[in-house]
C-alpha cells in the first residue's frame, strides 16, 4: 500500500484532517474517506471531466492529482456550490427556460416559489450557476453535471460576460454524452447574465 | 418543439424536469455512491490474448494478500450458475461471466478478486497467474464466414450465429423493370454509446431472509428475471432496486454478466460485494459494444427518380458472444424502406461471431445503421440521375394522405408529414434577405472560396418507437413471446395526496416528471402536486425498461388504464353519495358532479374512500388504489411465415441538414451548420424532448467522425481509453437549430410518439452526405464508411486529384 500521509485539506470551507495513502487519488478521498459522492469518476485517466472540482479555485480533475497534493489548499467540490453561493440564488426564473419554449417554465412563473411533491422550490438553495442549469435543462443523466457546473463557475469568476468561444473553450475538457452541449450553452449564458444583473460574480471557490 | 393542438393543461407546455435539481447539486445517487457496511469489492483478471485456452489458474499470489477474501475462476462459477441468456438456439454458445477452458477475446474476464478494497482487488488481480495456450483468431467478419477461418465457438461448426433472409413484394420483377438500380456497401464500423458512468453493481445477499439485494446501473427488459435463473435463485429471492440514478445508458446499461458475477459472490461470502468497472474493463470486457456492420443496398428507381425496389444484406460482427444484440437485424424490418413509398424490399441478415468483446443494444437497437445504409442508397440514386438530393426525397415520401401505410414488410406506420417537416427545416436554413437552402449555399460557396472543401448533408429518417420484443419472434420462431408491458400504480391516500408508481430505473430521461405530467393529465391534477416512486422488482409491476422509445407511449398507456379505473370507483363513490346512478355523474378535475350541478370534491372522495365506510357504496373496496398494466399498442401477433409483422407501432420522422467544411490539407471536418427538424407527435416535455434530439444528433456526430472501437490484426483493442477512443467535446458540436412538427399517433394516449432515440436516427447519414457532398466538387469520394476520419478523406482527395 506504500505510504501513509497526514494531510490537512479545506474542503467547502471547512478544515478536514485526513490520513491517506499515498497512491490515493484526490477524487477517491473526496468519495470513499469524506463521503463527498457528488464527485463522479467518468475515466480515471484525466480527460473527460467528470471528477473536476475547484482546487484554490481552478477546475483540476481530483482523478489524476493525488489526495497528498491537496495537503494545505482549499477544495470546493459540488456539495459546497449551493453552500458558497446558493444565498444569492432564488430570484426566479428570467425569461424562457429555454430557446424555442413557448412562455415562461410553468414552475417559475409562479411567481413566489412553491415546493410540492415534485421538488423543493425553483431556485431556493442553488447557485446562480445550478439554476440557470435546471432551468434551461441543462444535463439528462447528472453524471457530468457537477464537473460542469463547478467549471462554468470558474469561468464566471474570471470573465463574467463569456462570449460562446469563450464558453467552449472553458468547457472543452467536460464531457457530456447525453444533451449535445446545445442547452449547457444555453445555460452558461443564462447564468452569465443573472450574474451580471446581480453584479456579483462568483469568486471561483477563492 | 411542436406543441400538438393545445387542448393539454400540462404536457407539451415548458416546465422544468424535477430531477434536475439532485443532479445539479451532487445528490444524485449512483450505484458507485451505494456502500453497505463490510462492503467487498470485485477486481478482475482479463484476457491478454484475443483466443486462448486457459490451461491453469493459480491464485495463490492473490490469496497472500492481506484483505483479499477469494479468487473465483469461470470453472467454479460454471458450476454453480446457469449460462447467461442468449435469444437464438445455440445450445454450442455459452455465456458466461467469467471464461470457461477458452478466452474469446482480449479483455475477456477470466477471474474474479474479491478483497477489502478496489485498490487491494486490483493488486491482487494482478497476482493471479494463468497460463494460456494461443490460439487462432478471427477479426474480420467477411473473413469469419470464410472456409476454414479460425471458429470462435469450435463446438458450432461455423462463425454464423444467425442467418435469415426475407422477401416481400416482387422483388425481381422491380428490379427487372427499373430504369435504374443504384449500388452501394457501407460500412459502420464499431462503436457504442459509451455512458460516461461504466456498468456498476452491488448486491447483497441476505441468508435469514434468502434474499438478494441488488442495486445496479442498469437500462434493461427482464434484467431480474435472468439474473435469478442464472443464480438458480426463484424470481421471488432477487430484489432489484430501481431508485438508483443511472449515468447515461442509451441502451447499452445491461450489465446481466456482472450481477451474475457479483450477486454470487455475495451469496458465497455472504457479505455484500460491489463491483464498478473501470474505464477499460469497460471498453474491451463489458460486452457493450455496438453494430459493426458491412451493408450492400441496392436501390431500384423508374428513369424519372420513382423508387421501386430496395435489397439489403447486412453482415453484422457480434463479437464473441450473441446475447441479445443479433436481434437488432430484425427491428429495422419495421421501417426496412424508410419515409419512402418502396413497392418492395428484401433483406438478408447474417449475424457473425469474431474474438471481440460482445455487442449490445445501441441507441435505436440497429436502426440508426440501417437509416445510414439507405440514406446512402438514396444519395447515390440521386447522384446517378442527377437529381437534387432533396427533391428526390421530396419525390418519394409517403404523402401525408396515405397514412397509416402498410410496407412492404407488414409494419404499418401510424401517422406522419415528411413534406412538412422537410418544409420547415428548410425554412430553418434561411437568414434574412436569404430563404431557405439559399443561405447555406452562400454559406458553402464562402467556406469553398476561402480555400475549403464545404457541402451540404441531407438526411430524412424514421424512429420508430413504442418498443415491443417481437424481433425476438422474427430471428427465432420458438421465441413466442408478444407483449413487453409497463405498469403503474396510483394511490391516493386519505387527504387526497396522489402517488404515481413505476417499476423502472432511469438514465436521465427525466421519467419523474413525464409521468407527473401524464398523471396530470388523465386525472386534472396539477403534476407539482403529484410524487413519483420507483418500487423495486418485487414491490412492481411488471416492466420491461425504458428501452426502445416506448415510455412515453406505454407507461402512458397504462397510465391511462389505472387513471380510468380510479375515476371509474370515484364516480361510483360520487354517485353513492349523491344519490343519483353511476351514469348520472361526471368527474372533472377531482371533482364528481351530478347533473344537478351538486358535486362532490376531491379531499372529500379521498376522505370517504379511505376513512368513511358508511359512505361508500355497498360492496366496494376501501382506498384508492390501482395497478394497471399495459400492453404496447399495437403489439400481440406473432410475425407471419415470411417475417412480416407490425414491429413497433408509432413512428417519428426527422430531417438533417449539415454544412460541413473540410480542410483539403488535413483532411480535418468541422461543421458549420447544423440544422434539424423533428416531429414526435404530442411532445409531453419540451425541453426533454430538445435535449433528446439534441444529444442524440451529437452522439451521431462522434459516430460519424471520430468513435470507433478499433483492433489491432491479432485482436488487442487499440482503443483503450478516452484519448483513443473520441467522444464528442463541446468543440466538435457545432450550434444545432432545431424545430418540430406535431404530427399525432392515432395509437397512443395524447398522440404521443418516441424520441429517446432522435437524432441519432439520422446524424450519421447526414454528416455523411456533407462530407461527401464536399468531396464530390473535387470529383472525389465518396467515402462509404464511418467514422470518416482525416485519413479517409485525405486519402480520397489523394486518389482524385493529380
Amino acid at each position: 500500500m506504500g505510504t501513509s500521509h497526514r494531510i490537512e485539506i479545506v474542503v467547502n470551507g471547512q478544515l478536514r484532517v485526513c490520513e491517506t495513502a499515498g497512491r490515493t487519488s484526490l477524487a477517491d478521498l473526496l468519495r470513499d474517506d469524506l463521503h463527498l459522492t457528488g464527485t463522479h469518476l467518468g475515466c480515471e485517466h484525466g480527460v473527460c471531466g467528470c471528477c473536476t472540482v475547484l482546487f484554490d479555485g481552478e477546475p483540476v480533475r481530483s482523478c489524476i492529482i493525488l489526495a497528498a497534493q491537496a495537503d494545505g489548499h482549499e477544495v470546493t467540490t459540488i456539495e459546497g456550490v449551493g453552500e458558497r453561493w446558493g444565498a444569492a440564488a432564488g430570484v426566479g426564473a428570467e425569461g424562457p427556460a429555454c430557446a424555442g419554449a413557448e412562455g415562461p417554465a410553468r414552475a417559475g412563473a409562479e411567481g413566489p416559489a412553491r415546493a410540492g411533491a415534485g421538488g423543493a422550490a425553483p431556485g431556493a438553495g442553488l447557485s446562480p450557476v445550478q439554476e440557470a442549469f435546471c432551468q434551461a435543462h441543462a444535463l439528462q443523466c447528472g453524471y457530468c453535471t457537477p464537473g460542469m457546473v463547478l467549471a462554468v463557475h470558474a469561468l464566471l469568476a474570471a470573465n463574467p460576460a463569456p462570449a460562446r468561444a469563450d464558453i467552449d473553450d472553458a468547457l472543452g475538457g467536460n464531457i457530456c454524452r447525453c444533451t449535445g452541449y446545445v442547452q449547457i450553452r444555453e445555460a452558461v449564458e443564462l447564468a452569465a447574465r443573472q450574474y451580471r444583473s446581480l453584479a456579483e460574480p462568483p469568486d471561483g471557490g477563492r | 418543439m411542436a406543441a400538438g393542438d393545445g387542448s393539454r393543461r400540462w404536457a407539451s407546455r415548458p416546465a422544468r424536469i424535477r430531477e434536475d435539481r439532485r443532479f445539479v447539486t451532487g445528490r444524485g445517487r449512483y450505484v458507485a455512491d451505494i456502500t453497505p457496511p463490510g462492503i467487498l469489492h470485485v477486481g478482475l483478471v482479463t484476457s491478454p490474448h484475443a483466443h486462448a485456452r486457459i490451461v491453469s489458474i493459480d491464485p495463490a499470489g492473490a490469496l497472500e494478500l492481506d484483505g483479499v477474501a477469494c479468487v473465483l475462476t469461470g470453472a467454479e462459477l460454471a458450476k454453480v450458475t446457469e449460462p447467461l441468456r442468449q435469444y437464438l438456439p445455440l445450445p454450442a454458445v455459452q455465456w458466461r461471466p467469467l471464461a470457461v477452458e477458452e478466452a474469446r477475446y482480449a479483455g475477456e474476464w477470466v477471474a474474479a478478486v474479491v478483497a477489502s478494497s478496489r485498490a487491494v482487488a486490483e493488486d491482487a488481480a494482478e497476482l493471479v497467474s494463468v497460463d494460456y495456450q494461443p490460439l487462432d483468431a478471427v477479426l474480420d467478419p467477411e473473413q469469419a464466414l470464410g472456409e476454414g477461418a479460425p471458429l470462435v465457438h469450435a463446438a458450432l461448426g461455423s462463425n454464423v450465429l444467425a442467418h435469415r433472409e426475407f422477401s416481400w413484394g416482387d422483388v425481381a420483377g422491380d428490379f427487372a423493370r427499373a430504369g435504374s438500380v443504384s449500388r452501394v456497401r457501407v460500412r459502420w464500423n464499431r462503436s457504442s454509446t459509451v455512458p460516461l458512468e461504466t456498468f456498476g453493481v452491488v448486491a447483497s445477499w441476505d441468508d435469514d431472509a434468502r434474499l438478494l439485494d441488488v442495486w445496479a446501473s442498469v437500462q434493461m427488459p427482464q434484467f431480474p428475471e435472468q439474473l435469478a435463473r442464472a443464480l438458480r435463485l426463484p424470481g421471488n429471492q432477487v430484489r432489484v432496486h430501481f431508485d438508483v440514478d443511472v449515468g447515461g445508458s442509451y441502451g447499452v446499461k445491461r450489465g446481466i454478466k456482472h450481477a451474475v458475477l457479483a450477486g454470487y459472490l455475495s451469496t458465497l461470502l455472504h457479505a455484500p460485494v460491489k463491483l464498478i468497472e473501470d474505464r477499460a474493463e469497460n471498453m474491451h470486457g463489458g460486452d457493450f459494444h455496438g453494430p459493426d456492420r458491412i451493408f450492400d443496398v441496392e436501390l431500384a428507381c423508374t428513369a424519372g427518380g420513382d423508387f421501386t425496389s430496395i435489397r439489403i444484406a447486412v453482415i453484422d460482427d457480434e463479437g464473441a458472444f450473441p446475447g441479445r444484440s443479433p436481434l437488432q437485424l430484425a427491428k429495422p424490418i419495421g421501417a426496412i424502406v424508410g419515409p419512402y413509398r418502396i413497392g418492395s424490399a428484401a433483406y438478408t441478415a447474417t449475424a457473425v461471431a469474431t474474438n471481440k468483446t460482445g455487442q449490445v443494444a445501441v441507441r435505436g437497437f440497429g436502426q440508426a445503421p440501417t437509416n445510414y445504409a439507405i440514406e446512402c442508397a438514396v444519395d447515390a440514386a440521386a447522384r446517378t440521375l442527377g437529381m437534387d438530393r432533396l427533391a428526390i426525397r421530396r419525390r418519394n415520401f409517403i404523402a401525408p394522405g396515405e397514412f397509416p401505410y402498410r410496407i412492404p414488410s407488414g409494419t404499418e406506420y401510424d401517422s406522419g408529414d415528411y413534406p412538412a417537416v422537410l418544409d420547415k427545416l428548410t425554412g430553418i436554413a434561411g437568414t434574412p434577405g436569404r430563404p431557405g437552402l439559399q443561405a447555406l449555399e452562400q454559406r458553402r460557396d464562402e467556406l469553398r472560396e476561402a480555400g475549403k472543401l464545404a457541402g451540404i448533408g441531407v438526411a430524412t429518417c424514421l424512429e420508430p418507437s413504442g418498443g415491443n420484443a417481437i424481433f425476438e419472434n422474427v430471428m427465432n420462431p420458438a421465441n413466442d413471446k408478444t407483449t413487453f408491458p409497463e405498469g403503474c400504480r396510483l394511490r391516493v391516500d386519505a387527504d387526497g395526496a396522489v402517488t404515481a408508481i413505476v417499476s423502472i430505473a432511469s438514465a436521465g430521461q427525466g421519467h419523474e416528471t413525464m409521468v407527473a405530467t401524464l398523471v396530470a393529465e388523465e386525472l386534472g391534477r396539477d403534476p407539482d402536486s403529484i410524487r413519483v416512486i420507483r418500487a423495486d422488482s418485487l414491490a412492481g409491476m411488471p416492466s420491461q425498461s425504458p428501452v426502445g422509445s416506448r415510455m412515453t407511449i406505454v407507461l402512458g398507456e397504462a397510465v391511462r388504464g389505472a387513471a380510468a379505473e380510479l375515476k371509474r370507483k370515484l364516480r361510483r363513490i360520487g354517485a353513492h353519495n349523491l344519490g343519483v346512478g353511476v351514469d348520472q355523474v361526471c368527474y372533472h378535475d377531482g371533482s364528481v358532479a351530478a347533473r344537478s350541478g351538486r358535486s362532490l370534491g376531491w379531499a372529500e372522495l379521498a376522505d370517504i374512500a379511505l376513512r368513511k365506510q358508511h359512505r361508500m357504496p355497498p360492496g366496494e373496496q376501501p382506498g384508492l388504489e390501482v395497478v394497471h398494466v399495459a400492453h404496447t399498442p399495437r403489439s400481440g401477433h406473432l410475425a407471419g411465415p415470411d417475417g412480416s409483422v407490425q414491429i413497433y407501432p408509432c413512428y417519428s420522422f426527422e430531417a438533417h441538414l449539415v454544412l460541413a467544411a473540410v480542410d483539403p490539407e488535413t483532411g480535418e471536418v468541422n461543421l458549420d451548420r447544423y440544422l434539424i427538424a423533428h416531429d414526435c407527435g404530442t411532445v409531453i416535455n419540451p425541453a426533454s424532448v430538445r435535449g433528446m434530439v439534441f444529444g442524440g444528433t451529437a452522439h451521431g456526430i462522434g459516430v460519424a467522425l471520430y468513435e470507433q472501437f478499433a483492433f489491432s490484426e491479432d485482436g488487442q483493442p487499440l482503443t483503450q481509453s478516452f484519448m483513443d477512443y473520441l467522444l464528442p467535446s463541446i468543440h466538435e458540436v457545432p450550434q444545432i437549430t432545431e424545430t418540430g412538427h406535431c404530427t399525432p399517433s392515432p395509437f397512443t394516449t395524447l398522440g404521443q410518439k418516441g424520441a429517446g432515440e432522435a437524432g441519432y436516427m439520422g446524424a450519421p447519414a447526414a454528416v455523411a452526405s456533407a462530407v461527401n457532398d464536399a468531396l464530390a466538387a473535387r470529383d472525389a469520394g465518396p467515402v462509404l464508411s464511418l467514422p470518416i476520419r482525416p485519413a479517409d478523406v485525405w486519402l480520397a482527395l489523394g486518389g482524385a486529384s493529380p
